[in-house]
């Protein structure tokens, strides 16, 4: 299974320029709003035209710009989720599977197997948010599409559903075993669900990489922010393993080797360590604490002696106990845990 | 008073009615037509083609009157190529009738269908198409059952105006009495000749339609806005 998109289409002021390749498991294309996500999705399915480009699924060319196919979506076989399901309001539970299943009557166990027991003969108004989600999935899989793409398939949730319903999606995508691209902006769904993942800034998404690898070392500025990393700011090369960060005013030793065209650095808002020993590698003497509260953690700004920028720090209340312990005199971070961007 | 009523003719409301109900059908089908094909268009056909169908509604009657005249007179191409070939005449026949109120009602129905349409989530349709149903089966069992209520409404509408028409009617097909003379044109006749009491008959008449019209449009859209309101909660 493989599928293959080299595609771009100008709108407006809006470019969008994707580029990857990816196989079975699950791909999820992160971005902020209107960076071009769904678009992308919308490209593969046939809904949207790119300007040029080729899209082949499994060997079978969807779109070819140079050749003049494209493909129109009934012919394409991808399964997509709209973000608000798109169920159709006319129809009972039964009655939108069954046309997608072109007219089969669909088996109990079919209905069961997406917790729709009971539901068969209710109208999508008659639905909640999670059922309204179970049903479109089993409705863009009666159809046996040859990949899936999920539109931000949470986001319309109230978030104590969510966490039910990812577990679901996450059963039936690995039971399905197919080619399944995944639309979000939020990294922690993304970080639980996904095998790999393309970060897209400002419709340009070039390559997929590991869930894991991509949260280890995003490699771009714009990458590191959808990643969740709190602290970036320019940086300078020093030498082969140190860098020179003037907002902060501070000097890091890095592990990872800083290439000549470094841009920026990042270090996560959970890596800093807490210390009064002003003493080590990456140790600095802080000033100006600022705190807010979370429910379940503290959020501390400080700045580094001399710095401008404010760095942020997280720390669970249970590690860290305002009332027991005062506030930290320096901040430490190990050289590993320096992201190293462009 | 029974004497009133024992020397009525009846003509004109079986006249108007069944003029009504056929434009009502033909302009159900071609609204529902030109609806469909003009949301697909580009946006240039479709400001041209909006225009054209909307024209009949906002050009005096009696200007379309004289076109459809013009256009199916036995003097000219069209008239001497249906007489000839099918031995149809239009004018000042009740085809005439129905023909000129299907052209005058045409645009209520179309642009009923056009707004029921335009209201459909478009999501809906291209999920439709994702999941490889075909175009039709997409317009049938999707786009006019949800839009239903409009349709509907514009049908009744069309119906009504059909019904009461007079300017074009009066000059494609006429006023001969137990043939083409509808309500509309009786009551106009009977009032050059100062016969009040039985213009105002036919106006009651007319009022008691229009008004049964209306309420079963509002009870038909109140019934589909209860329905909206549902799917919100």
């Amino acid at each position: 299974m493989k599928l293959y998109v080299d595609i771009r289409k100008k709108t407006g002021d809006f470019n969008l320029d994707v580029t990857f390749e990816c196989g079975s498991g699950t791909h999820a294309i992160l971005g902020a709003s209107g960076c071009g996500k769904s678009m992308t999705l919308k490209c593969i399915a046939g809904i949207e035209t790119p300007d040029e480009g080729v899209i082949i699924l499994n060997n079978k060319v969807l779109y070819d710009s140079k050749k003049k196919i494209n493909l129109p979506p009934q012919k394409r076989s991808t399964g997509y989720m709209f973000q608000d399901y798109a169920l159709f309001p006319n129809m009972t539970v039964r009655k939108n599977i069954e046309i997608a299943a072109k007219g089969n009557t669909v088996e109990k166990s079919y209905f069961s197997r997406f917790h729709l027991d009971g539901l068969e003969e209710l109208y999508p108004y008659q639905l909640s948010g999670g059922q309204k989600q179970r049903t479109a999935m089993a409705r863009m899989l009666a159809a046996s599409p040859e990949m899936i793409m999920l539109d931000e398939p949470f986001s319309a949730l109230d978030s104590h559903l969510k966490w039910k319903l990812e577990k679901e999606v996450k059963q039936t995508l690995e039971e399905l075993n197919t080619i399944t691209l995944f639309v979000s902006h939020d990294r922690d769904e993304v970080y639980r669900l996904c095998d790999t993942v393309g970060a897209m800034e400002n419709g340009k998404l070039k390559e997929m990489k590991r869930v894991k690898e991509f949260f280890e070392n995003p490699g771009s500025r714009v990458a590191a922010l959808l990643s969740g990393c709190k602290n970036i700011a320019k940086a300078r090369r020093i030498s082969k393993n140190r860098v020179f960060v003037p907002d902060w005013n501070i000097e890091l030793e890095t592990k990872k080797e800083v290439p000549d065209d470094i841009g920026y650095v990042g270090i996560r808002a959970h890596y800093l360590k807490a210390t009064d020993e002003i003493k080590g590698k990456n140790t600095f003497i802080i000033e100006d604490i600022e705190i807010s509260e979370d429910p379940f953690e503290w959020n501390i700004s400080f700045r580094c002696a001399g710095g401008t920028q404010y760095l942020q720090w997280k720390v669970s209340k249970e590690i860290w106990s305002l009332e027991r312990m005062s506030l930290p005199k320096a901040f430490k971070i190990s050289p590993e845990n320096i992201l190293i961007l462009r | 008073m029974t004497e009133f009523f024992q020397n009525l003719d009846w003509s004109p409301l079986i006249i108007s009615l069944k003029t009504g109900a056929i434009s009502a059908v033909i302009c159900f089908f071609l609204g529902l037509f030109a609806a469909a094909k003009i949301m697909k268009a580009g946006p240039r056909t479709k400001a041209v083609f909006d225009g054209i169908f909307t024209l009949p509604m906002v050009i005096p009657p009696t200007a379309a009157g004289f076109f459809l005249l013009l256009l199916f007179s036995r003097k000219r191409p069209l008239g001497m190529f249906l007489f000839e070939n099918f031995n149809i005449s239009v004018v000042q026949t009740w085809l005439g009738c129905v023909i000129a109120a299907s052209v005058i009602a045409f645009p209520l129905m179309y642009q009923n269908a056009r707004a029921a349409f335009e209201q459909i989530d478009s999501d809906i349709i291209l999920a439709a198409r994702t999941l490889g149903l075909s175009e039709r089966k997409i317009f049938w069992k999707i786009v006019v059952p949800i839009a239903r209520p409009g349709l509907l409404s514009g049908a009744i509408l069309t119906f009504a105006r059909a019904l009461g028409e007079y300017g074009a009617t009066s000059m494609l097909a006429g006023n001969i009495a137990g043939k083409t003379g509808t309500i509309s044109q009786k009551i106009a006749m009977v009032m050059q000749d100062g016969d009040y009491k039985l213009a105002g008959f036919w106006t009651i008449v007319v009022i008691i339609i229009a008004l049964a019209i209306i309420v079963a449009v509002n009870l038909l859209l109140g019934k589909s806005r209860n329905q909206k309101r549902n799917q919100k909660r």
